[in-house]
């Protein structure tokens, strides 16, 4: 069993450029039904054996599409994820990096209460082993099915700590990324507590970052209300103030968003940290007793 | 992207905000001029990228135009050090030349994204002109905060009430009421990240923006032509402005290992694990999800150019990376230049394997680890020599 996707999951692609193409068969090699696919201008046209409408009503009406996957450049992104909540998508991930903050302000503030979720933007999406369900962009060959939850702000980090806890032999229930942008639409708090409440999953690895203060409210999040061991790693210890580091989101400004506030705020709910990024899968293992 | 003071307040005077009046100026003598026209006692403020520049010495205050030419002709071409630039300052290359201001008294106001909230966020203290961050520190009761949902906007009687909160009276709160919603629609439609006055003074009836500071949030440019004209490469490191022509996210450090890593988090991680194993790194890089061949020799380059790197490390994961991309990159750049300094590579992931077999076959003087940890140890040691 799988967070947030279920086995009935029928997989749309908004965006099926060069990176949209390539993912979506990557997706059907691992098993995820994906049954629609938009491009402008090329709908009634079949690519990756997938076909192509010119709008995601359409895509909806016509092959029953549940769950979509945003791969459009960040100018319009927004309307994409909009479009898609509005053509009664429940799941929606944006991989799309560079989305202005702006629009994302708007489309968090427009979705809420319709009952749609939106994962991302700028994430590896979701993927989850044992379902064989994959949305997005990670590396499916690393992941293998288990009972330990991870939930991620960077995309490279998941695949890193995916591949420590596969080499331990602790396989994966769900891997989410949330993302690197300052306003994602899916929080820490929001997949820890499915977390919580998932019977497939026994143990969580939470990988967090400098910029905001996410991790610091996940971390009260799992002192009151999580029962499951919860392990750790914050990037950016190293990080200068002041300078983004690579993800819109990770950014040390007016004082807040330091790496050690955060560190400190884990370890008083609880949570085992990883001091070295190296050291994530066996600090899972130790935390979780496996 | 960051702007200066003259632009910044060019901007707020377009929107209607109450600016005093100021002239650029690109010498002494201009700045004399501008001070002789502008008449009176005049502000001589040096433009750099970086606050604090008061106690810097690069504000002066001065009475007559030939004051403002000698203050002028002080910070022009010399190196401002502000505390929020790093020792070596900034190299002053122009100065505004600003009209006195009655201040009776010294307000802060600012607006920015609240990522917690995901709310635009008003903040405003009667403890202007001092860094807020020390405010918030120490007497964090004095930083009024309004939450704005961004779907309906700010309302006139959110500013009124942090004026009565301010302790404004009468045409005061109304002044800044037509500040605050001058300045929302400036975030808004320009698509700041933060647009912050420091201080907000009060003088008689008005209040007026005596120092202004706009960010940009950079994913939003491509729709504002005319903020992106205002980029000045001066004030940006050299090799951050040249990496982000290529679309690489690099941030200039004091280390001596030299990183080239894929996607933010992982390069951040590198960053620190070099660090616990006792080493110090030159750069961040992140060569972003969609390198070519071309791109990661540019990466490459880039900190082969460092006359500090002592050693580098490649760590790639490969996801949508495929390390046989990287491995290209770094054998094109390092039989074009020549490498002189120790090169450690790990690479996992897409198509591993085969970007190995071509670092070993390439004949150059390579270090393979496995892992991480293990690059970082194998990094350290040969950064130490």
């Amino acid at each position: 069993m799988s967070i947030f996707v279920a086995q009935d999951t029928r997989l749309l692609i908004q965006g099926m450029g060069r990176m949209g193409q390539f993912h979506c068969g990557l997706s059907q090699e691992f098993g995820t039904e994906v049954v629609a696919g938009i491009a402008p201008g090329k709908a009634g046209l079949t690519l990756q054996g997938v076909p192509i409408f010119e709008s995601v009503r359409d895509a909806v009406r016509e092959t029953g599409a549940n769950t979509s996957v945003v791969f459009v450049p960040g100018p319009f992104a927004a309307d994409a994820v909009l479009e898609a909540v509005a053509a009664g998508i429940g799941l929606v991930v944006a991989v799309t990096e560079f989305i202005p903050v702006r629009d994302m302000l708007r489309v968090c503030h427009a979705i809420s209460g319709s009952g749609s979720r939106l994962i991302g933007p700028n994430c590896p999406g979701l993927l989850s082993p044992g379902e064989k369900i994959r949305i997005g962009i990670s590396p499916s060959s690393i992941f293998r099915a288990g009972e330990v939850g991870v939930v991620s702000r960077s995309g490279t980090l998941t695949y890193e700590s995916v591949n420590q806890l596969s080499k331990l032999g602790i396989g994966q229930s769900t891997c989410i990324g949330i993302g690197g942008d300052p306003i994602p639409g899916t929080n820490f708090i929001d997949v820890l507590d499915a977390f919580e409440k998932d019977p497939a999953t026994r143990a969580v690895v939470m990988i967090g970052e400098i910029g905001g203060s996410a991790e610091e409210e996940a971390a009260e999040f799992v002192s009151s209300e999580m029962s499951k061991p919860v392990a750790a790693f914050i990037a950016g210890r190293t990080a200068p103030p002041g300078k983004r580091m690579g993800h819109a989101g990770a950014i040390i400004s007016g004082g807040s968003g330091a790496a050690i506030d955060k560190l400190q705020a884990l370890e008083k709910a609880g949570i085992a940290v990883a001091e070295s990024p190296a050291e994530i899968g066996k600090t899972l293992r130790q935390a979780a007793g496996l | 992207m960051n702007v200066h003071e003259y632009q910044a307040k060019a901007l707020l005077r377009e929107y209607g905000v109450e600016v005093p009046v100021g002239k650029l100026a690109m010498s002494a003598e201009e700045a004399e001029a501008a001070a002789s026209e502008i008449g009176g006692t005049v502000a001589v403020k040096a433009q750099i990228h970086a606050g604090g520049r008061g106690k810097g010495g690069g504000i002066k205050v001065v009475k007559t135009p030939a004051d403002a030419r000698s203050a002028a002709a002080a910070m022009l071409g010399s190196r401002l050090v502000t505390p929020q630039t790093d020792v070596e300052g900034k190299l002053v290359r122009r100065v505004y030349v600003e009209a006195g201001t009655q201040i009776d008294r010294e307000l802060y106001f600012a607006i920015l994204v609240d990522r917690s909230t995901q709310n635009v966020v008003v903040l405003a203290s009667t403890e202007g002109g001092v860094e807020i961050e020390a405010v918030a520190a120490e007497t964090p009761e004095k930083i009024l905060t309004v939450q704005v949902d961004p779907l309906v906007g700010l309302s006139d009687y959110q500013v009124r009430n942090l004026g009565l909160d301010l302790g404004l009276e009468g045409k005061q709160a109304a002044s800044l009421v037509k500040l605050g919603q001058a300045l929302y629609r400036l975030f808004v439609e320009k698509d700041c990240s933060q647009v912050e006055v420091n201080p907000l003074v009060v003088s008689g009836d008005s209040v007026i923006a005596l120092d202004c500071k706009l960010n940009f949030d950079d994913n939003a440019l491509f729709r504002h032509p005319d903020i992106r004209e205002l980029r000045d490469l001066d004030e940006e490191d050299a090799r951050e402005a040249e990496a982000s022509d290529y679309d690489l996210s690099w941030v200039s450090l004091e280390g001596n290992i030299g990183c080239m890593v894929n996607g933010a988090g992982l390069a951040m991680a590198t960053m620190d694990i070099i660090k616990l194993y006792g080493g110090s790194p030159a750069n961040f890089l992140d060569v972003g999800g969609g390198v070519t061949p071309e791109g990661a020799t540019r990466a490459f380059r880039l900190i082969l150019a460092d006359p500090n790197v002592k050693a580098i490390l490649v760590n790639i994961f490969g996801g949508i990376v495929r390390c046989d991309v990287i491995a290209e990159g770094v054998i094109e750049a390092a039989r074009s230049i020549g490498l002189k300094v120790p090169l450690v590579v790990r690479l996992d992931g897409t198509n591993a394997e085969q970007g190995r077999k071509m670092l070993e076959e390439s004949g150059l003087d390579i270090v393979s680890a496995k892992g991480m940890a293990d690059a970082a140890e194998a990094v350290c040691k040969v950064a130490r020599g």
